[in-house]
């Protein structure tokens, strides 16, 4: 079965919060209706986000490591907002694994959000439905985009590619290759919410080298400083001469 | 969680109706054993299903409050399968209305005896009426209770003792009232009331008691280091991704201060549980009407203050990424 996800490589991230700003523009202008925004431009602005950039430390000075970590909807295999919906609002797509919400029957109850371990929905103060990523469902089918615009606003905004999009129960997809190879994984696995929306993690290239490693054993030079230095008319070529 | 009182008064309000009904009807069936005086039909319990009535309705007034679109709220009631929610808006109009012909049948006088058992116990049908509304009460006891156990990482909430809370806090209201009720219809069941108003006030100490040891002592099984998936002991958010508010600062933190926290469960404890015990205690041997009525506005009060503190003590696992701005 089709699962569209998101993988997020926490190593190539640099925290921009382009992703949060692309999101916001399309998904606002989206037929679904905008995300409103209260005091925008006064003293303690809010508004409806899907997604959010955040930033972490690890460890303790001076070994520490920043972590930006962006969040969003998970789309869980096993969404638990979903059974908990009294009107079915809030469902889970089969034919490609995307949880939505149905704005016109939700009622506002909050409930989903309360059964949401990732605290990825927001009711919107002003439409008073609860609101949540919708994978761009928008974009990624709409046949008048060029295919290589058919993936969601804020990975097409990611300046660093730390954002991958594609099936990841389709084990030759690139995000499956990706989780494969550079150790994805989920978020919160204890709730065994199942997100399909994949982490990479911080990796480090580092290789080991030995002591007797730094100095070449075989570097022909030692054996070329050997020879004796050459007369001053005599040639000068490299290949004849030691420099 | 930061606690709602549509949600604090529709859980409390339905509690004490579903209470007081449970209590009118174990009056009956003790009548009808002959162990108690029968009541009049139309003073005492047509009378009061219509408390019980009114309490219920002042609710599911209150959880219209709740809702984003209440004038969408019939369409909750669709996912009964899955949903302990919709289970309960499916329930709780339900019991409203057995409630309401339970008292129309006592009050109008319409209880025809239908058939009598063993050939010496006649049931009349209030009777069957009544048990039928008997099991819908436990049934939304159950469904406003596991509405929130069953959120299993809400880890304050995810135990029977929620359940169990729900039923004996609602009873132990309802039969209060009850007393007080019987006071005003001046029926001498009082001390029969209030006697069971103390049994079930000191059983849902009990329960309350043990939920609160057992919420002192829990282990969260979420950290920051399974929230973001790095393995390491000291991780400290920098940045939440925004200054000023948004849902998650709203809808899952309570704000008070910890002080406020540890007052107000001491608040609840004495009006809930100490105050109606030492007032009903005395009420068992005189009947006094203010004594009644402080014992059930204490208990009430108490409840308000008792579920305000339920939700704002279940720590959502959501909240371990809003740490700092």
């Amino acid at each position: 079965m089709k699962q569209l996800a998101l993988v997020i490589d926490l190593n190539v991230c640099v925290g921009c919060h382009a992703c949060v700003t692309s999101c916001k523009e399309w998904n606002t202008s989206g037929s679904a209706g905008f995300m409103s925004d209260y005091n925008p431009y006064e003293k303690d602005p809010t508004g409806t986000f899907f997604n959010r950039v955040q930033t972490f430390e690890v460890g303790e000075f001076p070994n520490t490591q920043t972590v930006h970590f962006p969040k969003s909807c998970l789309h869980c295999e096993d969404p638990p907002c979903v059974p908990v919906c009294p009107t079915g609002a809030s469902y889970k797509r089969p034919e490609d694994g995307i949880v939505l919400v149905d704005y016109d029957k939700c009622i506002g109850c909050k409930y989903c959000s309360w059964a949401c371990p990732y605290g990825a929905r927001e009711l919107d103060e002003s439409q008073k439905v609860m609101k949540k990523c919708t994978l761009c469902v928008d974009r990624i089918y709409d046949e008048a985009l060029p295919e290589s615009e058919r993936k969601p606003a804020c990975v097409l905004a990611c300046p660093t590619s730390a954002r991958l999009f594609g099936d990841v129960n389709d084990p030759e997809s690139s995000v499956s290759v990706n989780i494969r190879e550079n150790g994805g994984y989920q978020l919160m696995p204890e709730w065994g919410t199942k997100p399909a929306n994949h982490y990479l993690p911080r990796r480090q290239t580092s290789i080991t080298i030995h002591k007797d490693e730094l100095t070449r054993v075989d570097n022909p030079l030692k054996k070329e400083r050997q020879l004796p230095m050459p007369g001053k008319d005599e040639q000068t070529l490299d290949d004849i001469t030691s420099w | 969680m930061h606690p709602a009182f549509s949600v604090i008064f529709l859980t409390t309000l339905i509690g004490a109706g579903q209470g007081l009904f449970l209590a009118l009807y174990t009056g009956q069936l003790y009548s009808a054993f002959n162990v108690l005086p029968i009541q009049d039909s139309h003073t005492f319990y047509g009378i009061g299903s219509l408390i019980a009535f009114l309490f219920l309705c002042a609710g599911l007034f209150a959880s219209f409050f709740h809702l984003g679109h209440p004038e969408r709220a019939w369409r909750s009631a669709a996912m009964w399968r899955t949903s302990w929610l919709s289970r309960e808006v499916i329930v709780l109009p339900a019991f409203i209305a057995t409630t309401m012909i339970y008292g129309i049948v006592h009050y109008f006088d319409l209880n025809p005896v239908l058939f009598t058992l063993g050939g010496a116990f006649p049931v009349d049908l209030s009777l069957l009426i009544g048990a039928v509304n008997t099991a819908l009460a436990f049934l939304l006891f159950i469904c406003t209770g596991m509405i929130y156990a069953c959120i299993k990482f809400l880890q304050e909430w995810a135990s029977p003792l929620t359940v169990i809370n729900f039923i004996l806090l609602g009873t132990a209201s309802g039969f209060t009232l009850a007393a007080l009720f019987s006071a005003v219809a001046n029926s001498g069941l009082v001390g029969f009331y209030a006697g069971w108003a103390i049994i079930i006030t000191t059983l849902a100490f009990v329960s309350r008691a043990a939920s609160l040891l057992r919420n002192r002592q829990i282990k969260y099984k979420s950290s920051l280091a399974t929230a973001i998936g790095i393995r390491h002991s000291s991780i400290q958010q920098k940045s939440r991704g925004f200054m000023a508010g948004s849902f998650n600062t709203r809808e899952y933190f309570h704000g008070a201060s910890q002080w406020f926290m540890k007052s107000i469960k001491w608040v609840f404890l004495v009006l809930v549980f100490a105050i109606p015990l030492a007032l009903l205690s005395i009420g068992l041997n005189q009947v006094s009407l203010t004594l009644l009525v402080l014992a059930f506005v204490a208990q009430y009060t108490g409840l308000i203050a008792e579920r305000w503190f339920f939700f704002a003590q279940a720590n959502h696992p959501q909240n371990l990424y809003y740490q700092t701005i």
